[in-house]
């Protein structure tokens, strides 16, 4: 049972604001997902925890114990590098057996320890490898190993897939979600990916410029993102800046109702949220570009002043490129100074509005 | 599609006389040395020795003073050698890790001894040696041979101790080690094909180094190079000269084995920064 209750941390290097006063609660067995753009503070904040960094303020604590003042070989943490930084002078067994021979355990259990651990991530009778023989994908399971093996409270790893190809990481996001879940171990995980963090985390905490935009569960973060900062970094998000007036928002010949006070906003729509009707005079932008997936359809459309914007249609078909359309979105969200100021669904209204005026 | 262009096999003349030059200036004269060592009897104008034969190995060896001048060169160098490694290593280390106020120039302070014209320093320090009563001493020589090798044992180990990528050094730390055990077990062993060959380059040219030896150690302390001086002033017979000289190879060759495989690894040149 552990918990690391991060609050209101800071970290200043010399003039760079890092961090910038966070505070997190990762409940035991919690697994959860550090997002944000490069440069955003993330390694910062996991090297603060693993206690590579010294805050320059706030606290860290792990089951109600300050941990800010231990050297990394006193806390309960277990990092796994971005770079795995395994000892190349020692094979496999050795990487492994390294702490549990600073622990003094017997080497009977040391050898038990490391070859459980090593079944555990699939690496099973590798011991006598070199570590320089192995496949990318082997080297970062030996970290995650050489980290499970010390049975650390808290499971740090730092963008621990970002150097595999896609269809590694893919196949290892799913492998070390299985394996946290099996030892239910607290975990941070930091990534700039937003699937990594849609497919893996209970929750997410958005990082920008050293500071949290947001923490929910993932489906909340894409459904409901708080800033447009949040819609545009996860998901492919729509983002039209416009201004309100007398409750309407309108950009380049397209309004709709938005019952906030005048000013300017950001509306932020999703591509499969916003549905297209063919138009002909009236038209609010034109088709720039189709593309068949197969399954469903992307246009690429420009509205009267150029502004790019992309909907996602099952019938692409329908479609051609010059072909002049009008926007019906399901689903808005306004934002102004950073903030969320309204969202509705209007495709349930409209669609049973339509079927109420048809009965 | 375009001719296929066939690459004649063309001759490497830059390399061909290379390998004639270094034959010329470096083989031509081991082999001669060789020669004269083994030659019993070897008289103008003849082209080859009229008598081949180990007699001169046998009265050089069997001399007490070659053996005493080995006996001494060796633990000179061995002392020197590892004296070096005790100071320097940690230094090195300080500078490649820490960052600490007038670093560069404490840095360039070690170098700035090999910047200098070598003999007037050694005048000068001898000097000061003559106050210390360390002239003439086996301590006195081993403090100015170590100057002589802060410029490997400080220069080689930063750029070997730079190369140690710090997350293997932060994962020891994280799975338990502390600093000290780091240093002993993650960054030493990374960093020790290069400081192998830094260590082994301060082995020999200690083993070599004359002036040093020559103005503080005499008469008392006599190396092998200054042996080998004396021989050629003192005694103009070619063939002790000649087998002393062969004598004198044997580290080198040694030396020139064990860098091979430093090199070969690849280690080296990243020590270097390459
Ligand atoms: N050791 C350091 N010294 C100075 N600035 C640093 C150091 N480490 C990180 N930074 C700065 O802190 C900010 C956050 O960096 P980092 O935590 O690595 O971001 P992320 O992991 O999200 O990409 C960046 O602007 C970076 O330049
Ligand atoms: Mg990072």
């Amino acid at each position: 049972m552990s918990n690391l209750s991060i609050s209101n941390v800071s970290k200043l290097f010399s003039t760079t604001l890092a961090v910038d006063d966070f505070s997190l609660d990762v409940a035991d067995g919690e697994l959860v997902c550090l997002l944000g753009p490069s440069g955003s503070g993330k390694s910062t904040l996991l090297r603060m925890v693993g206690g590579f960094e010294m805050p320059s303020e706030g606290s860290i604590r792990i089951d109600g114990e300050e941990v800010v003042h231990l050297p990394p070989e006193e806390r309960p943490t277990g990092m796994v590098f971005q770079s795995h930084a395994l000892w190349t002078h020692m094979n496999v067994f050795n990487n492994l057996a390294f702490g549990l021979k600073l622990r003094r355990l017997p080497k009977a259990q040391i050898r038990e320890k490391v070859e459980a651990v090593l079944e555990l991530v699939g690496l099973g009778g590798y011991g006598t490898r070199g570590v320089t023989q192995l496949s990318g994908g082997q080297q970062q399971r030996v970290a995650l190993a050489r980290s499970l093996v010390l049975e650390p409270k808290i499971l740090l790893l730092d963008e621990p897939f970002a150097s595999l190809d896609q269809h590694l990481r893919e196949r290892l996001r799913e492998e070390v979600r299985d394996i946290q879940q099996r030892l239910k171990i607290t975990t941070l995980f930091v990534t700039h990916g937003q699937d990594e963090a849609l497919s893996m985390a209970d929750r997410i905490v958005v990082m920008r410029d050293g500071k949290t935009e947001q923490i929910d569960r993932p489906d909340i973060v894409y459904r409901e993102p708080r800033t447009p900062f949040v819609a545009g970094f996860i998901g492919t998000m729509n983002l039209i800046e416009g201004v309100v007036q007398n409750g309407v928002f309108s950009k380049a010949g397209y309004s709709t109702p938005v019952p906030v006070a005048d000013g300017p906003a950001v509306l932020a729509i999703r591509p499969e949220a916003l549905e297209l009707t063919v138009a002909g005079e009236n038209a609010q932008g034109h088709v720039h570009r189709v593309t068949d997936y197969g399954t469903h359809g992307l246009v690429d459309l420009v509205l009267l002043d150029g502004t790019r914007l992309k909907a996602m249609v099952s019938h692409p078909d329908l479609f051609a490129t010059g072909q002049g359309v009008s926007l019906a979105p399901k689903a808005i969200a306004a934002y102004r100074d950073n903030v969320l100021i309204h969202r509705v669904a209007l495709g349930k209204e409209t669609a049973a509005l339509r079927q109420l005026v048809d009965a | 599609m375009a001719t296929i262009a066939v690459a004649k096999p063309r001759r490497d003349w830059v390399g061909i006389v290379f390998a004639l030059v270094l034959t010329v200036v470096i083989v031509v004269p081991m082999l001669v040395v060789v020669t004269w060592s083994v030659s019993n009897v070897w008289r103008f104008p003849s082209v080859l020795p009229q008598e081949f034969g180990f007699k001169f190995w046998q009265m050089t060896l069997a001399r007490s003073d070659v053996w005493s001048a080995l006996t001494m060169s060796l633990s000179l160098s061995a002392v020197v050698t590892a004296l070096s490694a005790l100071i320097c290593l940690p230094a090195a280390y300080a500078f490649a890790r820490m960052e600490f106020p007038a670093r560069t120039l404490l840095f360039f302070s070690f170098l700035a001894g090999q910047a200098f014209p070598k003999f007037g320093l050694l005048v000068a320090i001898a000097a000061i040696f003559l106050q210390l009563n360390l002239i003439a001493t086996f301590w006195g020589v081993v403090l100015i041979q170590l100057v002589g090798t802060l410029l490997f044992m400080i220069w080689i180990p930063v750029a070997a101790f730079q190369a140690v990528d710090r997350r293997m050094e932060e994962a020891a730390r994280d799975a338990g080690a502390k600093p000290l055990r780091v240093f002993w077990s993650i960054t030493l062993p990374q960093a020790a094909p290069t400081i192998g060959a830094a260590v082994l380059l301060s082995f020999v040219g200690t083993f070599y180094e004359t002036e040093g030896a020559w103005l503080i150690g005499a008469p008392q302390i006599r190396t092998m190079p200054v042996l080998m001086i004396s021989f050629i002033n003192n005694q103009p017979v070619i063939q002790y000269a000649a087998v002393l000289s062969v004598l004198l190879w044997i580290p080198s060759l040694i030396a020139l084995v064990f860098t091979r495989r430093v090199v070969n690894s690849g280690s080296f040149a990243r020590g270097f920064g390459a």
